[in-house]
């Protein structure tokens, strides 16, 4: 499935593809703690707790992990709205988490933010942004940093396909690509922007391919991978990092869930959504580990309870924390000086 | 105070720019003809060849590229000054302005800065409806920018200093048809404190609130109005966001009588939200309504003699004080 666009990538061989059962299982946990925190955040939605938007992260978890460990933990992200996977698999404790989705002071960025804007600077995730395509330049200019000063760090910038069809994307890429900035593009393709799906929006049905219009390498690869999510975006991050300009990867991947709460999902049927099931990318993740002798059902369920019991003190977190002092209303508009 | 020389209102931006430039590595200028060509209003002339294309960076034509790329550098530890051509420019990049720029501090409950200076040109000049507009009001509206608009080659060199140092993003809005005025500005590092306004003349019969090139065409009025023994106070604003109220208020306190003088449309406008503070906070003192003289409700047109009609001029304001002291 693999193709590139400027260069040749040959993924099968890279040597990284040999990971450690330690590893493995460490994905496991991360992939379920989003599943289930998602799920949680999905019930606190309907209860009231949680307000505004919810964009779940359900089916796409296998990205997010295999992409963040495929980095070093110095590189910068910049993400799209559908950001609590990304955080999460950036080690971000879940407790300010779910606080922030609740509006809470002790959230991430003190309730201030919300679902679309988790962000926690001292783990190099800055933020989920809310306007399609909006972050795509941020995101370049933090390479601009980067390469101006020397450091050996990447900006990694996530979005949906949707967000290719927008005029920032091309402005971000090709000053990224004129500049041969330190910056990975990863489009996470989950087959619809909102309810419209990507050959009814897109001239371009492989969105990998509008790279070639900076020159810029780019791939397609199964996003419900994890290994192979692992080992593209190792191969891609390498080479920005070492000078080579921006890359592009494009991770197929299908959104369980609707765009955000509330969707009557006219655009699709139950049928297309089941069909979908088997690709779930914790559910194939669980089953290779199986083959492998990695893990057995004992093993799984174990890792679940522990999951759970995070995201179950996330939650009680969230509920005993206070909400943000009126005072707040005033602070951090502007930087006092 | 150090030694004080004649410049234009050009080479006191530029110099506070080199001055930014020599004291932090971390300064660049980026945007459309900054390097090579000198800058479209020369502000930058010199500059590429002092500090060289790595600093001074010539971008393609792209502004939402332009104030994003800043803004993601500005939060990568960056101070990037952002060049848009001219103010109408802007437009094309409003939503990283406001939805990036202005919003990563309060956005993200104060984790993060994005002290990205926009230098931008506000002016006009047979250039027709989209290359002539005065949008300051627009950018004035949001919280989390700093708005400034001087008018003076002191203020320009002083305000942009303080915008150097500042943590806040700043939209610094020049006119055009000001970078030739000289005046008197200190030779090295000043600032000009934002938030601060200045009376520019003393006067007891009138207040006139103004700012950036129509401070120019106030005093020019008010000169002749002295001829005549009407004495009016100028007030320039210099910063649009924040406001400094409080010399606007102690200014008609004294004068009794206020006329919001500005080169953008009325509703809505600058003068708008001046006019209403001014009828609130100084009711008591006020012998006469607040009189607003602004640029007419018309998309600027091409024509010399229609696009003269459409400003206030020194003409038109001494009518209107006159009109007010009867």
């Amino acid at each position: 499935m693999t193709t590139a666009v400027a260069k040749k990538v040959s993924v099968a061989t890279s040597p990284s593809l040999e990971i450690s059962r330690e590893t493995a299982l460490h994905w496991l946990e991360q992939m379920m703690l989003i599943r289930r925190f998602e799920e949680a955040a999905e019930y606190a939605y309907t209860q009231k707790k949680v307000g505004g938007f919810l964009h779940l992260y359900i089916g796409e978890e296998s990205i997010a992990v295999g992409a963040v460990a495929a980095m070093h933990p110095d590189d910068d992200i910049f993400t799209h709205y559908r950001d609590h996977g990304w955080v999460l698999a950036r080690g971000v404790d879940p407790k300010p988490a779910m606080a922030e989705l609740y509006g809470k002071a002790t959230g991430l960025v003190k309730g201030k933010g919300g679902s679309m804007h988790f962000a926690s600077v001292k783990h190099h995730m800055w933020g989920g942004y809310a306007i399609v395509g909006g972050h795509i330049p941020l995101a370049a200019g933090m390479a601009f940093s980067h390469q101006y000063l020397k450091r050996d760090r990447i900006a990694f910038c996530v979005m949906g396909e949707g967000a290719t069809n927008i005029g920032m994307f091309h402005e971000a890429l090709n000053m990224a690509a004129l500049w041969k900035l330190p910056v990975v593009f990863l489009i996470e393709n989950n087959m619809f922007g909102m309810g419209t799906a990507v050959d009814r929006a897109s001239a371009v049905a492989n969105i990998y391919e509008k790279a070639s219009a900076y020159r810029m390498p780019a791939t397609r690869i199964d996003g419900n991978d994890i290994e192979l999510v692992y080992t593209t975006i190792q191969e891609y991050v390498n080479r920005a990092r070492s000078g080579e300009g921006p890359q592009m990867v494009e991770a197929m991947t299908y959104r369980f869930k609707g765009h955000s709460m509330g969707d009557p999902q006219r655009y699709r049927t139950k049928e297309e959504v089941e069909n979908r099931r088997p690709d779930d990318p914790l559910n194939r993740w669980e089953k290779k580990l199986i083959e492998r002798g990695w893990a057995d059902d004992a093993l799984i369920k174990e890792t679940f309870t522990r999951v759970d019991k995070q995201v179950a003190e996330a939650v009680q977190f969230a509920e005993d924390s206070p909400f943000p002092d009126p005072s707040e209303l005033y602070t951090d508009i502007l930087v006092e000086e | 105070m150090a030694d004080m020389i004649q410049v234009t209102y050009r080479d006191a931006l530029k110099e506070a720019m080199r001055e930014a430039m020599k004291r932090d590595e971390n300064v660049v200028i980026m945007g459309e003809e900054v390097g090579v060509w000198g800058g479209t209003y020369a502000v930058t002339r010199g500059l590429y060849d002092e500090f060289g294309g790595r600093r001074v960076i010539d971008t393609p034509i792209a502004e939402m590229g332009i104030i994003g790329v800043a803004t993601g550098a500005a939060m990568g530890g960056m101070k990037p000054i952002a060049e848009i051509m001219t103010i109408n420019f802007a437009l094309v990049a409003m939503d990283q302005i406001i939805n990036n720029t202005a919003k990563i501090h309060s956005m993200f409950g104060g984790t993060m800065r994005a002290p990205v200076v926009i230098r931008t040109a506000a002016g006009w000049g047979q250039l027709a409806a989209t290359h002539s507009q005065s949008f300051e009001a627009w950018f004035a509206h949001v919280p989390g920018l700093i708005v400034v608009m001087p008018s003076t080659p002191y203020d320009a060199k002083g305000l942009l200093t303080t915008a150097m140092y500042s943590q806040n993003p700043v939209v610094f809005i020049e006119h055009s048809r000001l970078y030739g005025e000289k005046g008197q500005v200190p030779q090295g590092e000043f600032r000009v404190p934002f938030g601060v306004a200045d009376v520019k003349r003393d006067g007891k019969d009138l207040t006139i609130v103004t700012y950036s090139r129509m401070v120019h065409v106030a005093l020019n009025a008010a000169n002749e109005l002295a001829k005549e023994n009407i004495n009016v106070e100028i007030v320039d604003l210099r910063s649009l966001r924040p406001i400094d109220w409080e010399t606007v208020y102690n200014s008609i306190r004294k004068t009794h009588r206020a006329l919001v003088l500005t080169e953008d449309w009325m509703t809505y406008g600058i003068s708008a939200e001046v006019a209403a503070r001014i009828g609130y906070e100084t009711f008591d003192y006020l012998d006469a309504p607040v009189e607003r003289l602004t640029q007419l409700e018309v998309p600027l047109p091409y024509a010399s003699n229609l696009e003269k009609l459409s400003f206030p001029d020194e003409a038109k304001v001494m009518q209107q004080v006159k009109a007010m002291l009867a």
